[in-house]
């Protein structure tokens, strides 16, 4: 977020601000507003003029989802207590504001784990559900609000309501990017472990049909699965990669060094990335050399070995601000999924985009278990790659316009917290349920109060 | 909403039978923009421009625009803006007028003025507004090489598009944290209507090029382009000229 502000001495901090996703492209202005108990979100939400509000977490969706030109946008993390945690069950009550981070620390000592966790750890318990994000284990538990056993939305009426699973309300906000209201307070079902290291098996692939043959052959043996994919490489080595693959350290596992103390949460982390970095720092060049050097160094096969949660789960949390590491103009991430059956589609993209040779160094392929009841979540069963480019690449619009058209083609869709570029036409053929969830917002909020860049450029 | 290329969805054209912002409405048309808005004095000019492009597949409105008549812009534009958001204005309208006869007709080079400039400054900022309250879009304002330093052979026009090159520097100045973005171009000679049967100059281009530059101009947010990217460092050069010198350029 830009630091262009004027401020205003409203007791619950107003600001007109510039806000962007992670990915800093298309800025627009708000009201930032800070709400610090339920009431004032409530206030916050009555008070919401012509253009409305949008809740926001830490930021961390890559385009426009938690922006509102001309509106409100609620900044939920002062709203960040962690209720009441039931150790024997393994369920937590918390606030919609608390981050994975912090519910990591409270809950790491106690032998409970977050059920999902995504590439960051900073992102809010809010932000999880509206985006029903997934992580390396979708394949075995799904996305978060799989995990959620209730939750109290603030909705357009002012009313807090309890929201149940199975409820039309809730598949509408599980993955519904903030659009049926503020997401207040959510109850958790946890993850027992018994360490907080990761017990990690590495392999290399040397190509697109290697991978997603070990993949294919192999995911159901581990909880947690993901391929970094080197899509600069080409010609034979096209979607060359490294799998890395693990569950939750046993603590007969640990060396006795490590059973001191099993539970320990160590998140060191490095100095900021400079506000103010050159553009083209990640050419083709230094990525392909990047790529190259990972590649390399990655072992062949290796089995069992121990990794603490931040480089297994959240190795780029360990440098703040990465983002800017894309300079002023800012990146896109383009993250889609093919159901099972359209490798071919799989297979054209990531040639495409190899021949392209666009310098992507953070992508990822996973392997999606069954879909999740969200209407507008994202995970379907299917191969799911993940990539970075930097938006000021030239014609990336319109080629990632074309990727649109073989995904669409192919019965897969983009990922909404992720976009900030797609084709508004394309969007009903991705999520067939979007009529439902339009008439779920229509009857929920006839005057929408709850509006963001992303459903006025999409017309969520 | 512009996406994250900087791409509108919805255009309104200040100048609607303008070459080079039919150009660039084309070249946003081919991309994602959908609803466009062109204002202008209504003319069969302005009905044919709009069916051209509701053939490319936009949603096309005219609206009756005149610049000389700033009174009137509050309530045209404020129609145009309570339709929907407007991501992008394209203020491109312009009188290139006859520097021979408006020396002549001072009431002629005053018209040039008066729409170049008072014109511009009026819709300028009732655009401005409007973009202000939305929280979002760009305003994109055709300046001219013209008005970065006046020549005798073009000076009414060219100091009208130095009022209102600074003009907008300072609306962009004054906008910049409020999610509105205000980009000045400056083209060389343009090969259009304005300038059939004109000695071209050097460096001369097209609406086309224009567009191009625009788009790019889009997606980097820049807040000046020059068309092409060239003039800029001939134009630094020639700022500094002497007058003796540069009253005695072939240009």
């Amino acid at each position: 977020m830009s630091a262009d502000t004027d401020s205003d001495p409203d007791v619950m901090g107003l600001d007109h601000t510039t806000v962007t996703g992670w990915g800093r492209t298309a800025p627009t202005a708000a009201w930032l507003i800070r709400p610090r108990s339920y009431e004032e979100a409530a206030a916050a939400v009555r008070d919401c003029g012509a253009r409305g509000g949008i809740p926001r977490g830490l930021g961390r969706a890559y385009g426009d989802a938690a922006q509102n030109a001309g509106g409100s946008v609620l900044d939920m993390t002062a709203l960040d207590r962690v209720h009441a945690i039931d150790a024997d069950g393994g369920t937590v009550l918390c606030d919609a504001g608390v981050s994975l981070h912090r519910l990591m620390e409270v809950l790491l000592p106690l032998g409970w784990f977050v059920p999902v966790t995504p590439g960051t750890r900073y992102v809010t318990v809010g932000g999880a559900i509206g985006a029903d994000i997934h992580g390396k284990n979708h394949h075995v538990s799904g996305s978060f609000a799989r995990h959620v056993l209730a939750l109290e939305l603030l909705t357009a009426d002012g009313e807090i309501r309890t929201v149940i699973p199975g409820t039309p309300l809730f598949d509408a906000t599980a993955g519904g990017m903030g659009l049926t209201g503020v997401i207040l307070t959510a109850t958790i079902r946890l993850q027992p472990v018994e360490t907080s290291l990761m017990s990690v098996d590495t392999e290399r692939a040397t190509d697109l049909d290697d991978l997603m043959a070990r993949l294919a052959a192999t995911d159901h043996r581990y909880r947690y699965s993901v391929a970094w994919i080197d899509l600069l490489a080409r010609g034979a080595a096209t979607g060359r990669a490294v799998l890395t693959r693990g569950d939750h350290a046993p603590l007969d596992a640990l060396p006795a060094r490590l059973r001191r103390d099993p539970l320990a949460f160590r998140t060191p982390r490095l100095p900021a990335t400079p506000e103010m970095l050159p553009e083209g720092l990640l050419s083709r060049t230094t990525v392909g050399l990047f790529n190259e050097l990972w590649y390399r160094k990655a072992p062949r096969a290796r089995t069992g070995r121990l990794q603490r949660i931040s480089p297994f789960f959240h190795p780029l949390d360990g440098v703040p601000h990465w983002n800017r590491v894309y300079g002023r103009g800012g990146f896109v991430q383009y993250q889609f999924v093919v159901g099972y059956g359209r490798e071919d589609a799989l297979r054209r993209i990531v040639r495409r985009i190899s021949e392209r040779r666009c310098p992507s160094f953070l992508a990822v392929l996973k392997r999606f278990g069954e879909s999740d009841p969200g209407w507008l979540s994202f995970p379907v069963p299917g191969w799911t790659l993940a990539l970075d480019i930097p938006a000021g690449l030239p014609g990336l619009g319109a080629f990632l316009d074309e990727l649109d058209e073989e995904v669409a083609a192919a019965g897969g869709r983009v990922y909404l917290a992720k976009d900030a570029r797609l084709r508004p036409e394309l969007l009903a053929a991705m999520y067939p349920r979007l009529d439902d969830f339009r008439d779920l917002r229509a009857r929920l909020d006839p005057r929408g109060v709850f509006v963001s860049d992303l459903a006025r450029r999409l017309s969520l | 909403m512009k996406d994250a290329f900087g791409l509108p969805q919805s255009l309104l054209v200040l100048g609607g039978t303008s070459e080079i912002a039919l150009a660039t409405a084309r070249r946003l048309i081919a991309r994602r923009t959908r609803t466009v808005w062109l204002a202008g004095r209504p003319s069969p000019a302005l009905e044919e421009a709009a069916g051209q492009l509701r053939g490319l597949g936009a949603d096309v409105h005219t609206v009756a625009f005149d610049a000389l008549d700033p009174a009137s812009h509050e309530a045209v534009l404020g129609k145009v803006f309570a339709e929907g958001d407007v991501d992008m204005v394209l203020l491109a309208f312009g009188l290139l007028g006859d520097q021979a006869r408006d020396e002549r007709e001072p009431e002629a080079a005053v018209r040039v003025a008066q729409t170049n400039y008072t014109g511009a400054v009026s819709a300028g900022l009732v655009c401005a507004r409007s973009l202000q309250s939305q929280g979002h879009g760009s305003l994109v304002v055709m300046s001219s090489v013209a008005g970065e330093r006046a020549r005798r052979a073009n000076f009414i026009y060219g100091s009208s598009k130095a009022g209102l090159d600074a003009f907008a520097q300072g609306l962009g100045d004054a906008l910049h944290g409020t999610g509105v973005h205000v980009m000045v171009v400056r083209p060389g000679f343009v090969r259009t209507r304005m300038t059939a049967g004109l000695p071209e100059a050097p460096l001369a281009t097209t609406p086309e090029a224009v567009a191009t530059a625009v788009e790019l101009g889009l997606r980097r947010r820049t807040e000046t382009v020059w068309v092409p990217g060239t003039l800029r460092v001939v134009m630094a050069a020639l700022r500094h000229l002497p007058r003796a010198v540069f009253r005695r350029l072939p240009v």
